[in-house]
């Protein structure tokens, strides 16, 4: 067996590598190194210029509203997602009450899940092109359609400054419920019902339930999905692109890294400058991530 | 939750405690209380199922609705005629067709790539002990942290310096590269979990590592490889940055895949645009979706949920 072992390993794992070096490693390494330069791309010789690209960003308006588009969504996608999500999933599996002291479902909690959990499957720009029109700000909407059934007055969801991201968010927490609402229930399924039960008889509420013990048991779950919507916060990009008004209106109210960074990349050929808008992006993100585990971090219940 | 009531239900000691011990009124008043409580939980249920279910339906309905139509009547009312011209103009004139075919090719050939590469990777770095193994492994696994907007630039130069930019090849070398690290951090695990006595008589039979790999290995990993094939498929299918960055230039448009298609109709729809048309095009891209959960929903939410409970 010790025979052709380091042939097998290198052969198994030199294609892998490979690509993986190349188009991964490779990329992300050069993003560091052209965010010191101010390359656009023409000439062959690359001039560093140290971090003049990172004061250029700190100094540009339309960063700092992508900003605040970020942190605007790092609020509220997690907790409307979630809450949601846990509220549903609640009901899905302890909304039927007990039956010979056993909690249960509501009935038909299956055809729920399957429905909730559909839009997961919708590639977020297909779903930004279906509430494009959706919102559309003429009766063909589908909600100023129905508005205008009532006689309404039409509501500009997209051209509208206040109201803009705010919708861009509401399409997001639509497609994103569905999932957590999937790993919540198999996270509340796996809780033993001997603990529901007990608490029951001893005459918990519905409400006590929820916040006493289905919510530390879940803590670790709920984590997770913090991160995750987090984390999608910070990329909303197929939605802003397809949905908002001229790409990041109106008047930038909408705009995202992501999009800076690829409009400066296509539209202006500045790779340094849309490198230096990756690499804070990547230290958000990392201070997110690394921020949300530090301070939510509790000792996990063991069962 | 006052004390009286948790004095109340606490049953005297030696007793067993059993939910029939409470009085015959208590227990009715509770059935009444679950009955609403069951009643409201269905209502705020239900009005979550037509918010999902509500776009998609007038989605459909839009398509049979010519242009006119759709702006002078009511957004769920049915299309005076059940026409399929608008499909026609989706299929032929907006290229619906071709573009969900190269999403197909696209997604199947990459997918595959992911697997085998994926798992081949995963298999060695799980099993063997060698000079590096740690290494390579954080290198996939910190692959997990970087966000991909970071690496679009660079990723652009590089493909141009290879002549891949605008290729199936690039594209599809690219989704595979950027699946690796979720494929191989999940197989790892997958593949250390197998049970070592199999393994050791295949090899006392006298296997060699490829054919212990692919004739003993693969098929135990059977379950895991299920589930990471969906996750990859549907997260390759759904991918709009990647095809949009590196599918352009001259003639870029015969190859793109339906993500890119779609939005592009509706980006670039403008003035006169045939919103109809974009309606036939969104139900082609839906409808096989909703066939392909109807028939796998169990799997593909346990395989896309497999990333959150890893």
């Amino acid at each position: 067996m010790k025979h052709g072992r380091y042939p097998f390993i290198i052969g198994f794992l030199i294609v892998p590598v490979a690509i993986y070096g190349t188009f991964v490693v490779a990329a992300y390494l050069q993003a560091f190194q052209l965010s010191f330069t101010n390359w656009r791309g023409f000439s062959p010789e690359v001039n560093y210029i140290g971090f003049d690209n990172f004061t250029k960003l700190f100094q540009d308006n339309t960063f700092w509203k992508a900003i605040q588009h970020h942190a605007l969504l790092l609020v509220f996608l997690p907790l409307l997602t979630i809450i949601l999500a846990l509220f549903f999933a609640f009901l899905l599996n302890v909304g039927g009450g007990s039956k010979g002291g056993r909690t249960r479902g509501v009935w038909g909690s299956k055809v729920y899940r399957v429905v909730f959990f559909f839009p997961q499957l919708l590639a977020l720009a297909l779903v930004a092109v279906i509430f494009s029109r959706v919102y559309s700000p003429d009766e063909s909407g589908l909600i100023n359609g129905l508005l205008n059934q009532v006689g309404g007055e039409p509501i500009l969801f997209l051209a509208d400054k206040n109201l803009a991201l705010w919708s861009i968010l509401a399409v997001l927490v639509w497609q994103a419920v569905g999932f957590y609402v999937v790993l919540f229930s198999a996270g509340m399924g796996s809780i033993p019902t001997e603990i529901y039960e007990a608490a029951a008889l001893d005459g918990a509420t519905r409400g006590t339930l929820f916040f006493k013990v289905t919510l530390p048991l879940l803590w670790n779950t709920l984590q997770v999905a913090w991160v995750y919507l987090g984390i999608a916060a910070f990329d909303a990009f197929a939605l802003v692109n397809v949905m908002s008004v001229d790409r990041g209106g109106p008047d930038g109210a909408t705009t995202v890294l992501g999009l800076e960074i690829f409009r400066n990349m296509q539209d202006y050929a500045q790779f340094g400058y849309a490198s230096a808008m990756g690499v804070v992006l990547f230290f958000l993100t990392l201070t997110f991530a690394a921020l949300t585990l530090r301070v939510t971090r509790r000792d996990a219940v063991e069962l | 939750m006052t004390n009286l009531r948790t004095d109340v239900s606490t049953p005297p000691p030696g007793t067993v405690p059993y939910p029939g011990a409470r009085h015959s009124a208590a227990a009715a008043g509770d059935k009444r209380e679950i009955k609403i409580f069951s009643g409201f939980a269905h209502i705020a249920l239900a009005i979550w199922g037509l918010l999902v279910i509500a776009p998609l339906i007038w989605v459909v309905l839009a398509s049979f609705k010519s242009n006119t139509e759709i702006f002078t009547h009511a957004p769920f009312s049915l299309p005076s005629q059940l026409s399929f011209e608008t499909y026609k103009t989706a299929w032929t004139e907006a290229h619906i067709g071709r573009y969900f075919l190269n999403s197909v090719f696209v997604v199947a050939v990459s997918t595959t790539g992911t697997m085998v590469f994926g798992s081949m990777a995963a298999y060695v770095l799980a099993r063997y002990k060698f000079f590096g193994n740690r290494f390579i492994y954080y290198l996939f696994v910190s692959g997990l942290a970087f966000p991909v907007f970071m690496a679009i630039v660079p990723l652009f130069l590089i493909l141009q310096n290879l002549n891949l930019l605008n290729t199936y090849t690039g594209l599809i070398l690219v989704y595979i590269a950027y699946s690796l690290p979720f494929t191989v951090f999940f197989m790892t695990a997958f593949f250390k979990t197998l049970p070592n006595q199999i393994a050791e008589a295949a090899v006392v039979d006298g296997a060699s590592h490829t054919r212990l790999f692919f004739q003993v290995m693969l098929p135990m990993a059977k379950s895991g490889l299920v589930s990471i094939t969906i996750f990859n498929i549907v997260g390759q299918w759904n991918q709009y940055l990647l095809p949009v960055a590196i599918m352009q230039g001259a003639g870029a448009d015969e190859k793109w895949v339906l993500t890119q298609g779609i939005a592009n109709i509706s980006v670039s729809a403008g003035y006169q645009a045939n919103w109809a048309a974009l309606f036939a095009a969104l139900t082609l891209s839906i409808v096989p979706m909703i066939i392909v959960y109807a028939f796998f929903q169990r799997q593909i939410q346990s395989g896309l949920t497999a990333g959150a409970t890893k």
